[in-house]
């Protein structure tokens, strides 16, 4: 395997000239056209853009939900795009959290017995009663994701995700069906998470606001990174307005 | 600006895509649809071709019975001269009546080394015969007082390659005479024709032959007289007041007593085919409707559910309920159109084929498969209707959901523990089993559903299977148990004991015992059959009688031995009496304690102990046949001396019987089994394939992200397949049940007097049914499982649909 000597266990991922070229019919639509970028591990990092600029293609690549067309992308220092289908599966399995905009939960099972759906096949979990009170939701352990509100079945998708202590938590548009108020409960879930157990933590939003809660935020558009800023003073999702 | 047009243009496109829609829609559940088509289809095949038989029988027998002056009444006596006819023709209710004389023959066959046995029967000289004329097939028929020629029936002439112009040797009243086949014909008194005893047609060891009145009655002595009438009434008649007066009549000359249609061998065996038919053909499609309208439920209700999003923006954009609902049903009737259309080419398909085969058993002059509209119409109206109903509900919902909600996403499916979970079992079962539980509990009409459907094609499998293990089991206890002797002879009019010891003397013979049968008209109160008495040996060792648990039993001491059957006909039991009339010479009246009740599958039969009997008919020891065991190396040269033997009458032979039964039963049991795998596999595949499908759309997000969150392909699957695993595991109990149900409805179905067949179903018959179900449903998974594969992982990223 290759390992980038400048490539320390500080780094999380790391992309190198990415590409994702969509063949449909006649037309190829270049999802992402070279994105080379590193996340430290740790970070929370935002990932701000129009919609098809290429950040959820990015986030399902690093993710290992789809396979980029050409470039690298590790994980650490493990090469993601070498991994087999089986191999990808035990990497979300142990190390990857994820968060969807439409949440997602089994519907026939307990806020409880959800997360613990993912702990019973992790290595190492957070106990799930202990991951559902990290979001504050103990109080709400027995209830089936149809007696909850958006809000709440958000904050149980993230208790899911952090239950088997992944290294990074990717979410995509969480608060996307959220009104403001419950949003910024789930931000600071998030947040909570990232700095409690210093998860990676990799959000995609269109909300230009939330980006300063981020120690990064990197822009995409048109399937390339345009900027890439770090926040020297991230502040509470409390402070943030929409 | 021309708004109106304009309007109407946009309107008309706007319909126009609808139909796209509803093409495309229906491309994208083709599978499932081809599924429930099939199973629509074989619905209406079964009922096309029941009905078109059904159909098409009732048309050969009724212009046969009709074109051919098929009898009313028959009777059967010993002699009575000529002039009693028109005694019998003066009973008012009378329009015809034809005498004539029947005469059993041995039948001599160069290519066959045993006998064969055949009637004889008079055909009146220069006339045609009144009742029951014949159908010529090729040849002519007899002329005035023609000697040594006869007309013989197409299926012996068929089985022996017999043309016009060749002879055949039989002996007549002790007589051998070689007879010139000038006629090959068809009788409508032998649609069915089975030689005594017989359960099927042997072509090959009965036949039916017809010669010149005088020529018949000198060769058997029988002169200026007759001993069989047929009679036709006139319509409306009272038929039992009739065969009373013909009873009195025939009475002094040794009459038998009269019967109807309802009694006449071939009529009745017709009859009982169409009866099985018809019971047939409503139960079989009603199956296949049924499941079908449950899977074009399941699906519908899908579409609609898929489709939430799409019908509130029809709503939203001025589309009536009426025209959303019009849309899915146009979608159903689509579906039934494919249907009936397949269903209509494969019934007439298969009728062709029953038709086939009805003509190896039914001889009619014609008998093709024809339906009228009227059955097409009726099969496919039952399947519209069916379909339709099915749909009912779904399309209701669509035309009910408020287009502002529809809009909305739905929210998350409303679940709770189950039932075993809240009395504390939850512990034990893990998240994944839990998902698969609440699932099947979630849905109690469509969990029950898809398990009756699936238990119904287990059900299937064991009726079709067990036809076969029932008549196993009959042929082993007729043949292993109760008639142990290889040959059964019958001579033709009682002889002494002494005769028992020149049958011992012959060529192979190892083992023989007497029988003496004699018919007798049983009463008991105002129930009454005809029937015959066996008188055997107290404990025999060749023709037994068999207890209720089939095993051999002594035949009683004193009293009857009746059939439970013919006890049951009678309603009596064990301790009543009954009156015997005698219907031989001095014609004593009988009264007998029934001492017993047995089982039998063939026929209606007393047994009673041989030397009472004779004792009662106060004759001394006469027999009237034996049961003969025979050393298999000596049969030819045995054959060969009985063949020469005047005296005996018949000779059936079990052997041959017993490989007839199985060459038929096998023959045609392959080809309703193979029907019925079939049949039940479809069912079986097209509920569980369609649930899975349907399953698989419903969660397909749900599956998505668990598998981002790094379950694997196993344990999805697991949640898929668990909930069908589970109704499978369910329906195989309940079907094994259904199924049971079903050999018993059948069993009692086909409880007739003349045969009857045991509910026997063997322990492979179980596991070879569940392991067809179990083998349809790995089938299935697989299907589905080629879909979980292609899940798209990244579809779960999406947003709200």
């Amino acid at each position: 395997m290759i390992v980038n000597e400048e490539l320390n266990n500080k780094i999380t991922f790391h992309t190198d000239a990415l590409t994702k070229d969509y063949v449909t019919g006649e037309t190829v639509v270049q999802a992402l056209r070279g994105v080379s970028v590193e996340v430290p591990e740790g970070d929370m990092v935002i990932l701000l853009g129009p919609s098809g600029s290429g950040k959820s293609t990015f986030l399902n690549i690093i993710g290992g939900l789809d396979s980029p067309s050409s470039g690298e992308v590790y994980f650490k220092k493990d090469r993601l795009s070498d991994y087999s289908e089986q191999q990808l599966t035990q990497f979300r399995r142990h190390n990857v959290g994820f968060v969807f905009q439409a949440y997602n939960l089994v519907p026939s099972l307990t806020a409880l017995e959800n997360v613990a759906l993912v702990t019973d096949i992790s290595l190492d979990p957070v106990p799930p009663m202990e991951a559902l009170e990290a979001v504050n939701l103990g109080d709400r352990a027995r209830h089936f994701p149809s007696q909850l509100s958006g809000g709440e079945q958000q904050r149980v998708a993230i208790a899911r995700a952090l239950a088997k202590r992944p290294e990074v938590l990717l979410c995509d548009e969480p608060t996307g069906a959220l009104d403001s108020e419950t949003g910024i409960v789930v931000l600071k879930a998030l947040q909570d998470v990232n700095k409690k157990y210093g998860t990676t933590t990799i959000i995609i939003t269109h909300n230009a606001p939330i980006a300063h809660m981020a120690d990064r935020v990197i822009y995409f558009g048109d399937g390339q990174v345009v900027d890439e800023r770090v926040n020297e003073n991230p502040c509470s999702p409390e402070e943030i307005s929409w | 600006m021309k708004t109106p047009v304009r309007q109407r243009r946009s309107a008309g496109s706007m319909i126009e895509a609808l139909n796209r829609k509803l093409a495309r829609d229906l491309w994208n559940i083709k599978s499932q649809m081809l599924a429930i088509i099939m199973v629509m289809a074989c619905g209406i095949a079964t009922f096309i071709m029941t009905f078109g038989m059904l159909d098409s029988l009732t048309l050969s027998r009724d212009v046969y019975y009709d074109r051919y002056q098929f009898a009313d009444i028959f009777a059967q006596l010993k002699r009575a001269p000529y002039g009693v006819r028109q005694q019998i023709l003066d009973i008012p209710g009378v329009s015809a009546v034809e005498d004539r004389v029947v005469f059993g023959v041995t039948v001599q066959v160069d290519s066959m080394i045993e006998p064969a046995s055949g009637k004889l029967i008079s055909l009146p000289d220069g006339r045609k015969p009144l009742l029951n004329n014949l159908y010529l097939s090729s040849g002519r028929l007899l002329l005035p007082d023609e000697d040594g020629a006869i007309l013989c029936i197409e299926s012996f002439a068929k089985a022996h390659g017999f043309t016009l112009g060749d002879r055949v040797s039989m002996v007549i009243n002790g007589h051998k005479r070689a007879l010139k086949i000038v006629g090959i014909v068809l009788s409508p008194e032998y649609v069915y024709s089975v030689g005594p005893g017989a359960m099927f047609p042997d072509d090959k060891r009965f036949g039916i032959f017809w010669m010149s009145q005088r020529t018949l009655e000198a060769a058997v002595d029988m002169d200026g007289a007759f001993n069989d009438i047929a009679i036709r009434m006139d319509r409306g008649a009272n038929m039992k007041n009739i065969t009373q007066e013909i009873d009195i009549i025939l009475k002094p000359y040794g009459g038998l007593i009269s019967y109807g249609r309802d009694e006449q061998m071939s009529h009745w065996f017709v009859q009982n085919e169409m009866n099985q038919l018809r019971a047939m053909g409503l139960f079989a499609p009603m199956i296949f409707l049924s499941v079908a309208a449950f899977l074009i439920n399941v699906v519908m209700t899908r579409q609609v559910a898929t489709q939430r999003v799409q019908i509130g923006m029809l709503k939203a954009v001025g589309y009536t309920n009426r025209e959303i609902s019009a849309h899915f049903l146009k979608m159903v009737l689509l579906v039934v159109m494919v249907g009936s259309i397949l269903g209509v080419a494969i019934g007439v398909w298969l009728g062709a084929g029953m038709a086939n085969m009805y003509t190896q058993f039914f001889h009619f002059p014609i008998l093709k498969f024809s339906f009228s509209a009227e059955v097409i119409i009726f099969s496919v109206f039952f399947c519209t209707i069916s379909a339709v109903l099915g749909t009912l509900f779904a399309i209701r919902r669509a035309a009910k959901l408020p287009p502002a909600e529809a809009m909305r996403p739905e929210s998350p499916a409303q679940y709770r523990r189950t039932l075993l979970e809240r009395i504390g079992a939850e512990k034990y079962f893990s998240y994944l089993f839990r998902i698969v539980i609440r699932q099947v509990e979630r849905r109690p009409v469509r969990t029950f559903f898809s398990t009756l459907g699936i238990s119904l094609s287990i059900s299937i499998l064991i009726f079709a299977f067990f036809m076969e293990d029932s008549i196993n089991y009959l042929i082993e206890v007729q043949y292993d148990i109760s008639q142990r002797q290889d040959v059964t002879l019958g001579f033709v009019t009682p002889r002494e004991i002494s005769a028992l010891e020149e049958i011992r003397l012959m060529p192979g013979v190892i083992n023989v015992e007497p029988v003496r049968s004699v018919p007798v008209f049983l009463k008991s109160e105002h129930f009454s059959k005809r029937s015959s008495i066996m008188g055997i040996l107290p404990d025999p060792d060749l023709h037994r009688i068999l207890d209720r648990d089939l095993n051999a039993a002594q035949v009683p001491e004193q009293g009857l031995a009746l059939s439970s059957k013919l006890a049951q006909v009678l309603h009596v039991k064990k301790g009543d009496m009954v009156t015997a009339e005698v219907l031989e010479d001095r014609r004593p009246i009988l009264n007998i304690r029934v001492a017993e009740t047995v089982e039998e599958f063939i026929g209606l039969s007393a047994f009673m102990n041989i030397d009472q009997l004779n004792q009662h008919l106060n004759e001394g020891t006469m027999i009237t046949g034996a049961s003969v065991m025979v050393d298999p190396l000596w049969n030819g040269p045995l054959y060969q001396e009985i063949k020469k033997i005047p005296a005996i009458a018949s000779m059936n032979i079990l052997l041959k019987a017993r490989e007839l039964f199985r060459d038929i039963m096998g023959e045609n049991l392959m080809k309703m089994v193979m029907m019925n795998v079939f049949f039940a596999g479809l069912i079986a595949f097209g509920v569980i394939y369609n649930t899975a499908r349907i399953s698989l759309s419903e969660r397909g997000r749900e599956l998505a992200s668990l598998r981002v969150l790094g379950l694997t392909k196993g344990e999805v699957a697991y949640i898929l397949f668990g909930e069908m695993a589970f109704i499978i595991m369910m329906a195989i109990p309940l079907g094994l049940f259904i199924g049971y149900m079903m050999v018993v409805g059948m069993a009692q179905s086909m409880d007739t007097e003349l045969f009857r067949i045991p509910v026997m179903i063997d322990r492979d018959t179980y596991g070879l049914s569940v392991l067809i179900i179990i083998v349809s449903s790995v089938l299935s998974f697989y299907l589905v499982w080629r879909k979980v594969e292609n899940i798209d992982l990244v579809s779960a990223q999406k947003g709200v649909e």
